[in-house]
């Protein structure tokens, strides 16, 4: 059989195309697997490739189409980040730990996405247990940005962003604890969006932060990401945290007209730290806004500063706890012959667990210990209030807010991975909307140092139609989103 | 030195659910290991908990039962702590908000008194698993079943005096718990367990003294002879220069001591906080006042009404409403006698006890049912049989030998009540004892029991006393 | 906020974390200075603020009573390191 390129089409023109049965399903997996075995190998954006289960699942996707029952997504290849339990596929979450994890069962998502049609094509690297901002803190290797190899792809869903932007697949999942969708997508010049908390089921996520953590559509374009939204979100009984809302179709409020539209423009995303070149890509895009009819206005979210610290004790201290099940007793790593019960979990757990994930387990089991339990989480959860009211107050004046996803462009592997501070500070941005639970976007919007830039997007809770709105206007009349990186167009 | 002993009980009453706190998994006792815990129970990553409404009814239910406030929102947090039958390294309880709290107890004593106990919290948690030590060389065995399982702590104030008081306290809550349908009760398989927080103190101090905590008291007996036993512990610690130490000490039930439980004594520190996968537990008035009306009668007002409807004396009522099994068979032979009140409480608290007792069964396996043993006590009113006849009734009814009816007309024990029979039968005995006669006639009055006594000899005890006696006078003065 | 390594030791105990001794001087340097890096939420400006633990005000929902779990023991047991007649094995566990 020929092989077809079909690499560079978007998830909506691949679904014109296999609806007019311009290719099938098996010819676009195909190309697929050959570019992520291929091209793309030196990536090392996945973990697992599944060949042999993608391939029966466009099959059967060809099979529907040809009975009729073909949905919207039926056929198109999607990559999962290694986050996603897979049942009878290994999940490993980047980590020694699940190195041998097959999962007996499949997340939420993954079954969305298996019903809509979609075919997984593997599990994407990322940082151990989503733990990182550069996708240095893999057990699997780092992944390496297609823009730069010398680059980090950003993270934690490093992997999943490098193969949306190498064309290796057309959409992927990703998570976002804080800013691991946006910051990633933002360094790899895609679009991904972090849905506000609650709208897309956590059940089978393997748990970071659990009050933080989110899923989330990572894709070329603002239209992929509302058609791909569509299909993961939804009410699932199994999560307690998870709305029972009925979901918008997004993708019919893409083009919505954005004249009148006031958006705030948070004066702490543009002080001291943003890197000026990055600040002058997104005074170029706010100029294209302006065009669109849109009006800006300055605002404050005044506890800015507090949010990376608050962060950094809340992450750790849901994390210390939520990483406590991996013991050593009922899945994962187990040590060689433990001497005694003690052994057996502190050797299991000091083999599995990588430097980045120590530390944090670390940070957080000192901050919830008697003792410092008011001085470090009671405090933090405080300032998570001050931090989300800010926003609140934000919304009652502005319909979003818009600013960069990130201070700089991608930073160079091996740059900041001795300094955990110097690294936590390149999510300032994206931190506190998942403190706030607010869906927030990161839209290409040019180059600084030949590097992507990202727009942030912030909404209030469940605007996530408004944001896909004002990403895909912007998109309809810029082409930065089309950019691909030379190695890999 | 007069020592005072402070007593507060930790009660852990698993929650007679079908399915677990946090997952769909069966609670039922006795599956093979690990066929009961599922994805969530054994904490595979990325699971998460969704709160069962049953159990939050439940814990409703005991507080409304024990003058608990109930809280209008509470909060699950996380206990962090390492073990291999605690799968998620976890255990979700209620730490800071518990659903109810703020209740009591009373308890009625022997002297006639009441004692009020208080009830400082009772809150929503989950099981453990079980540990398995026998059968395995070197190894434990883990068994995930019960892991999961929705427990009520329920967590008295330091206000028992005496291990007889924590015994009757927790007879109490056993019984209250069994009334409410919450809990079966279970001790053997565990449904109903109790640590002890024991203390002395000098004889007037209002200061605690430091207490240590008494784990494994699976029986009532085991609470009582544990506590006891650490009481005088602490005295001879104390007594002999040393201090107690607060520490967790485990019952011995086979060496009856109490021994530390552990040596390498670590500060626990279970690091509290919020389960951010959990929300708030809200209860609204509406959802109070639905459970509310769904309470059954109580022990307490039970006891009242039966002293009231049935004229029992405190003893006899307070024995009835015991369990509610007890007085839900008692009220159906009641029913069943035609209201013989009375009668009925003699009989269940006499015979039927006493079999049961002597057969080691439940009074739901008792072979007589309270529909049999109404019959009984109506055939007794209505002069069928004598009550002493019932007797033997009653024991071939337990023995299966049918209805009371049936083993009457079986046995031909109906009681002789045709005077004609019963006369010749005084004639014959009249007859039959010449010497006797004189005497009674010379004024020896208390020789008519023994007429009584020949003539229901020779009845095979099926005469009417009452008629007997009458018939006899008249003879004898003949 | 400083650190020693017995601090670290003492919380790795807590955690049930294997540290290697060689590696106690840098985490105990790196922890330090995140908890100096989070001391910037000190002051007493939070005192009359509500904590918040979840971002989305919802109250938990509630799942009726009924067992909707088969038992999947097999197959739940085929990715366990250590398993004998259906149970669990871990090392000796002295109570």
């Amino acid at each position: 059989m020929d092989t077809v390129s079909v690499h560079d089409k978007t998830v909506a023109e691949l679904a014109a195309g296999l609806a007019a049965g311009t290719y099938s399903s098996e010819e676009l997996t195909r190309d697929c697997l050959q570019r992520i075995n291929g091209i793309g190998s030196e990536l090392n954006a996945f973990v697992t490739v599944a060949e042999e289960h993608a391939l029966t699942a466009a099959r059967e996707a060809d099979r529907r189409r040809a009975r009729g029952e073909a949905g919207l997504l039926s056929g198109i290849p999607l990559a999962h980040k290694d986050i996603f339990c897979t049942n009878g596929i290994r999940t490993s979450c980047g980590s020694r730990m699940l190195d041998n994890f097959i999962s007996p069962y499949d997340a939420h998502v993954v079954e969305r996405m298996q019903t809509a049609g979609m075919v997984m094509l593997g599990k994407t690297n990322m940082d151990e247990f989503a733990m990182g901002s550069s996708n240095e803190n893999s057990f699997y290797g780092p992944v390496k940005n297609p823009w730069d190899t010398t680059a980090v792809p950003g993270g934690s869903s490093g992997g999943s962003a490098a193969a949306v932007a190498a064309r290796l697949v057309p959409a992927a999942t990703g998570t976002d604890t804080g800013g691991s969708i946006r910051q990633p997508a933002a360094m790899c010049g895609i679009t991904g969006l972090k849905p506000t908390y609650g709208r897309v089921s956590r059940y089978g996520m393997i748990a970071f932060a659990s009050s933080l953590d989110q899923a989330g559509p990572m894709a070329r374009s603002a239209e992929d990401c509302a058609l791909l939204l569509e299909a993961m979100a939804g009410f699932d009984s199994r999560d307690s945290t998870c709305v029972n809302q009925p979901v918008p179709r997004y993708s019919e409020t893409l083009d919505a007209d954005l004249k009148g539209l006031k958006i705030g423009l948070p004066k702490e995303y543009f002080g001291e730290g943003l890197d000026a070149e990055v600040a002058r890509v997104v005074d170029a895009a706010i100029e294209e806004y302006r065009k669109l009819g849109v009006e800006f206005r300055e605002i404050s979210l005044r506890n800015t500063h507090l949010a990376v610290p608050a962060y950094y004790v809340i992450a750790p201290a849901e994390c210390s706890s939520n990483l406590s099940r991996f013991d050593g007793v009922r899945f994962g790593h187990r040590c060689e012959n433990p001497r005694d019960l003690e052994d057996l979990y502190k050797r299991s757990r000091g083999e599995g667990f990588g430097a980045e994930v120590k530390r944090r387990i670390l940070v957080g089991t000192y901050a919830l210990s008697a003792g410092y339990y008011d001085a470090y989480y009671l405090k933090a959860q405080k300032v998570r209030r001050l931090i989300r009211d800010d926003f609140l107050a934000a919304f009652g004046e502005v319909d979003a807010i818009l600013g960069p996803t990130s201070p700089t462009v991608a930073f160079n592997l091996g740059e900041r991975s001795d300094d955990p501070v110097k690294m936590y500070l390149s999510d300032i941005y994206t931190i506190a909307v998942n403190l706030a639970g607010l869906p927030g976007m990161s839209v290409p919007a040019g180059f600084a140092h030949g590097r992507p830039v990202g727009l942030q997007l912030i909404g209030n809770h469940f605007d996530e139609a408004r944001l896909l709105n004002m990403a895909h206007r912007y998109q309809q009349v810029t082409d930065w989103h089309t950019r691909a990186p030379e190695a890999f167009a | 030195m007069q020592w005072e002993v402070v007593i507060g009980l930790e009660i852990h009453a698993q929650l007679a659910t079908r399915s677990k706190i946090f997952s769909g998994a069966s609670t039922a006792y006795g599956a093979e290991p690990n066929t009961q815990a599922c994805a969530v129970d054994l904490g595979l990553p990325g699971v998460l908990p969704v709160l069962n409404a049953e159990a939050v009814n439940m814990a409703i239910k005991f507080g409304l039962a024990t003058g608990c406030t109930v809280a209008p929102r509470s909060v699950f947090a996380r206990k962090n702590y390492f073990y291999p039958d605690l799968p998620k390294g976890y255990q979700i309880s209620q730490y800071e908000l518990p659903v109810v709290h703020d209740g009591e107890v009373i308890l009625e004593l022997e002297d006639g008194g009441t004692k009020r106990v208080g009830l400082t919290r009772a809150h929503l948690e989950e099981d453990a698993g079980k540990s398995l030590h026998e059968g395995f060389e070197g190894v434990t065995g883990i068994d995930l079943n019960r892991a999961g399982t929705p427990l009520l702590e329920i967590v008295s104030e330091p206000d028992m005096r005496s291990a007889k008081e924590a015994v009757a306290y927790m007879r109490k809550v056993h019984s209250l718990v069994r009334y409410l349908g919450i809990c079966d009760g279970n001790m053997q398989e565990g449904s109903f367990r109790c640590d002890a927080n024991v203390s002395i103190r000098p004889k007037g101090s209002d200061k605690l003294g430091t207490r240590t905590e008494l784990k494994n008291l699976n029986s009532f007996r085991f609470v009582e002879r544990a506590i006891n036993y650490e009481v005088e512990r602490q005295i001879d610690v104390i007594e002999s220069g040393g201090e107690v130490v607060q520490e967790t000490r485990l019952y011995d039930s086979v060496k009856h001591e109490t021994r530390s439980m552990r040596t390498k004594e670590e500060a626990n520190d279970y690091r509290y906080f919020p389960d951010p996968d959990l929300l708030p537990v809200e209860i609204t008035e509406a959802d109070i006042e639905r459970v509310r009306a769904e309470l059954p009668e109580l022990p307490d007002a039970k006891r009242l009404r039966f002293m009231e409807q049935y004229q029992l004396s405190a003893y006899d009522a307070s024995l009835l409403t015991s369990a509610r099994e007890v007085a839900d068979y008692y009220e159906s032979v009641v029913t069943a006698s035609g209201g013989e009140g009375k009668l009925a409480a003699n009989w269940v608290n006499g015979e039927l006890t006493a079999a049961l007792n002597r057969d080691g069964r439940d009074i739901g396996e008792s072979p007589v049912t309270p529909e049999s043993l109404g019959a009984l006590v109506a055939r007794i009113v209505d002069d069928t049989i004598s009550g002493k006849i019932a007797k033997d009734v009653f024991e071939a009814m337990w023995n299966g030998e049918g209805e009371p009816d049936a083993v009457i007309e079986a046995r031909g024990l109906k009681q002789v009540t045709d005077t004609g029979a019963l006369e010749a039968m005084v004639d014959e005995v009249i007859a039959a004892n010449p010497k006797q006669v004189e005497q009674y006639k010379a004024g020896k009055d208390k020789l008519l029991g023994f007429f009584v006594g020949q003539c229901m000899k020779a009845s095979g005890g099926k005469a009417n006393p009452a008629q007997l006696n009458e018939l006899i006078r008249k003879k004898l003065a003949d | 906020m400083s650190l020693s390594n017995d601090d670290v030791k003492q919380i790795a105990h807590l955690a049930r974390l294997g540290v290697d001794d060689q590696d106690l001087d840098s985490y105990a340097r790196e922890l330090s200075n995140i908890l100096a890096f989070v001391e910037a939420l000190g002051g007493d400006e939070t005192d009359a603020v509500e904590p918040l633990a979840h971002p989305i005000d919802m109250v938990q929902r509630l799942r009726p009573d009924a067992v909707s779990e088969e038992n999947q023991r097999e197959h739940f047991q085929a990715i366990a390191p250590s398993v004998e007649a259906g149970l669990y094995l871990v090392p000796r566990v002295i109570e």
